[in-house]
């Protein structure tokens, strides 16, 4: 918790979704979260306690039912939806579990694409910026390649290079090495963490794996809409094959 | 400005990825367009072959006729007195575009005998006021009347009779009015085709009343014919009637009317057909635009987790609504080239031309309108196919889209 100005601020955050013929489910309850240019966060969380509608929110996709979000000072709840849309493209990269990679269109074209949506320099040298992109990603030579033609661990990389075309101040990883093996992920994650971390963005990694979680500064677990932070060592402990958080 | 340059750069990587798709629908378009362009396009040739023909027989818009007779006797004033009264009142008026005419034989020495030709006697105007084509040579000069051999111009039959003379050479005929007359041949117009092998010919009014005998100069009674503006032939109509009632004397009744096909039809003899036309013609492109919006809706829905993405990196909803109409708009506009394109062969072909319109003589260029209307409409069907699926596309929830 460092600068003066956070990037992110959520106080008291509440997610409900009105069920037909049901009480209102309730998948966020009163979250508070605080986030920084520069911070590493993990959040850990069994699947179904609402990491992703959580995600949703932090990337501006969604609007919470109660409580404030904060975008770089500004309530995003005054933010009209065409400025919610810049304010994203600008500042937010998104790393999915699935990779969601554009089917059809190469690995270039798929890391060009969030650039399509920027303006001035960035447009116009939308090509020569997502190949020094993918060459941070050691992918240069998997350029031309199409999606279906790469690996897991490809993939990843390739939306990786995309998350970050537009030097995001936040980027977003959910679940992102839950379809990798073990080792894949773990390359794949420290790459990641020094790419995010080389460029100043502030890094949210959403996982299920104490192991990934391990790699950020900041521990905080969701358990049934509740967000708490959490020692690193707790989630270290629990970090253990017959474990699951 | 980088927006709708994206959405260019975006739409066009999407017809690519979707090559197949998108070639089906616009198949669909092209053929429409094709039709409905081809449709205009002959359309467009039939109306120049029906309004050349009316303004053959008739003259341009507007053509005013002038007659004179005694109501006592029917008698018409000699030629010569009305000619000179004809003349001072059109030149009065500043009327550019006047002639005479009238219907005669005149006997040719051709090598198998004399034969009498039906010759059109005119004034050196006629051959502009009623759209008189040439296959060869020239039409009339000024001047020409003035030739000691009268100037002829010829259709094709008498031409061949004389053995296909080159026109560079002067060729010349012997021509029979008081006496024998040595004619030079000018021009040479093409057979009719519902007159073929019959000859006939043109000459000018002063050179056949040079060589006319004294009886034929006497009972030559011809048409004068005025062409003017459509806008002030009211007008002058009046103003003609009244000045060559004055100059002929008060015991002649004169008359002056407008002859051309448009005064007998209302303003636009062909609007059945135009209207015939332009229905079935919007017709064949709803059919086609059907066909895209249901091809679009398919591709988009099946691209809502695409869609979901692309939001997810800052698209916005106009973004979004932008490209999915441009690729509806710049697939059916590129169709549209194409089926422009196969208008243009099939109206352009001979066989076509002469099937629906025989005996055109002069087939115009492919009609600029028609091309730009197939494009236009092209267009607006893609812009019409893209609405729907557009506002799908804006409608998928980014969350849910992208969920799984
Ligand atoms: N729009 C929705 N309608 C109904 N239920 C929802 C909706 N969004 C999320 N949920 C439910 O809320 C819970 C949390 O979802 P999610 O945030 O995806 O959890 P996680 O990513 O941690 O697995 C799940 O039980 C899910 O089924
Ligand atoms: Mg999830």
């Amino acid at each position: 918790m460092s600068e003066a100005r956070p990037l992110l601020e959520l106080e008291g955050v509440t997610r409900t979704v009105e069920l037909p013929d049901d009480e209102p489910l309730h998948i966020l309850r009163g979250v508070n979260l605080t986030v920084s240019v520069g911070d590493h966060v993990s959040i850990v969380g069994r699947s179904g306690s609402g990491k992703s509608t959580l995600l949703n929110l932090l990337g501006l996709l969604d609007n919470p039912t109660k409580g404030e979000i904060r975008f770089d000072g500004k309530r995003i709840a005054d933010m009209s939806a065409n400025q919610r849309d810049r304010a994203r493209g600008r500042d937010v990269g998104f790393i999915f579990q699935q990779f969601n990679l554009l089917g059809g269109r190469t690995a270039l074209e798929n890391a060009m694409t969030p650039l399509l949506y920027a303006s001035g320099r960035q447009f116009w040298r939308r090509e020569q910026i997502a190949l020094e992109m993918l060459d941070r990603v050691g992918l240069s030579h998997r350029a031309q390649s199409m999606p279906e033609k790469l690996s897991g661990g490809e993939q990843q990389r390739v939306a990786i290079a995309r998350a970050l075309v537009r030097g995001p101040r936040l980027i977003l990883a959910d679940e992102p090495t839950g379809a990798l093996d073990v080792e894949t992920g773990a390359s794949v994650m420290a790459l990641l963490d020094e790419v995010a971390h080389s460029s100043g963005a502030a890094l949210i990694t959403i996982t299920h794996d104490a192991n990934i979680a391990a790699l950020a500064r900041q521990h905080y677990r969701l358990d049934r809409g509740v967000l708490a932070p959490v020692d690193v060592n707790r989630v270290l402990a629990l970090a253990q094959p017959e474990v699951t958080l | 400005m980088t927006g709708i340059v994206g959405a260019f750069v975006e739409a066009w990587a999407e017809l690519r990825i979707h090559k197949t798709r998108v070639l089906l629908s616009l198949i669909g378009v092209a053929v429409a367009v094709a039709a409905l362009t081809s449709v205009v396009g002959l359309g467009a040739i039939t109306q120049q072959a029906t309004t050349e023909n009316y303004e053959r027989q008739s003259g341009r818009p507007a053509t005013l006729i002038v007659s004179a007779y005694d109501p006592v006797t029917g008698a018409a004033p000699p030629a010569a007195a009305f000619s000179a009264a004809f003349t001072e009142v059109t030149d009065r008026y500043s009327v550019s575009w006047t002639t005479r005419s009238t219907y005669t034989q005149v006997f040719v020495d051709f090598v198998d005998g004399l034969t009498p030709v039906d010759t059109t006697v005119v004034d050196v105007d006629y051959g502009t006021m009623h759209r008189v084509q040439l296959s060869q040579g020239s039409w009339f000069a000024d001047g020409d009347e003035e030739r000691l051999a009268p100037a002829l111009v010829v259709n094709e039959t008498v031409w061949k009779r004389l053995g296909s003379p080159d026109l560079r050479t002067h060729p010349t005929v012997t021509v029979q009015g008081a006496g024998n007359v040595t004619a030079v041949i000018v021009g040479v117009t093409p057979d009719l085709p519902y007159n073929q092998d019959y000859p006939t010919m043109y000459m000018l009014y002063d050179s056949y009343m040079a060589i006319a005998t004294p009886q034929q100069v006497q009972s030559i009674y011809p048409q004068y014919e005025a062409w003017v503006p459509v806008g002030i032939s009211d007008d002058l109509t009046a103003l003609i009637q009244r000045d060559i009632a004055g100059a002929l004397g008060d015991d002649l009744q004169v008359s002056v009317s407008r002859q051309d096909y448009l005064v007998y039809q209302g303003e636009d003899p062909l609007l059945p057909i135009k209207l015939l036309v332009g229905g079935v013609s919007i017709l064949v492109l709803l059919l086609g635009a059907l066909g895209l919006v249901n091809i679009s809706l398919v591709t988009v829905r099946q691209r809502i987790r695409e869609i979901g993405i692309r939001r997810s990196f800052g698209a916005t909803a106009g973004r979004v609504f932008f490209a999915v109409m441009m690729e509806s708009v710049v697939a059916a506009a590129a169709a549209g080239v194409v089926g422009v394109f196969i208008a243009v062969v099939v109206v352009k072909n001979p066989a076509v031309i002469n099937f629906i319109a025989a005996g055109i003589t002069d087939v115009p260029a492919f009609p600029i309108e028609a091309a730009l209307l197939g494009l236009g409409a092209a267009t607006f069907v893609g812009a019409l196919a893209g609405l729907l699926p557009a506002l799908v596309a804006v409608r998928v929830k980014v969350i849910d889209a992208i969920r799984y």
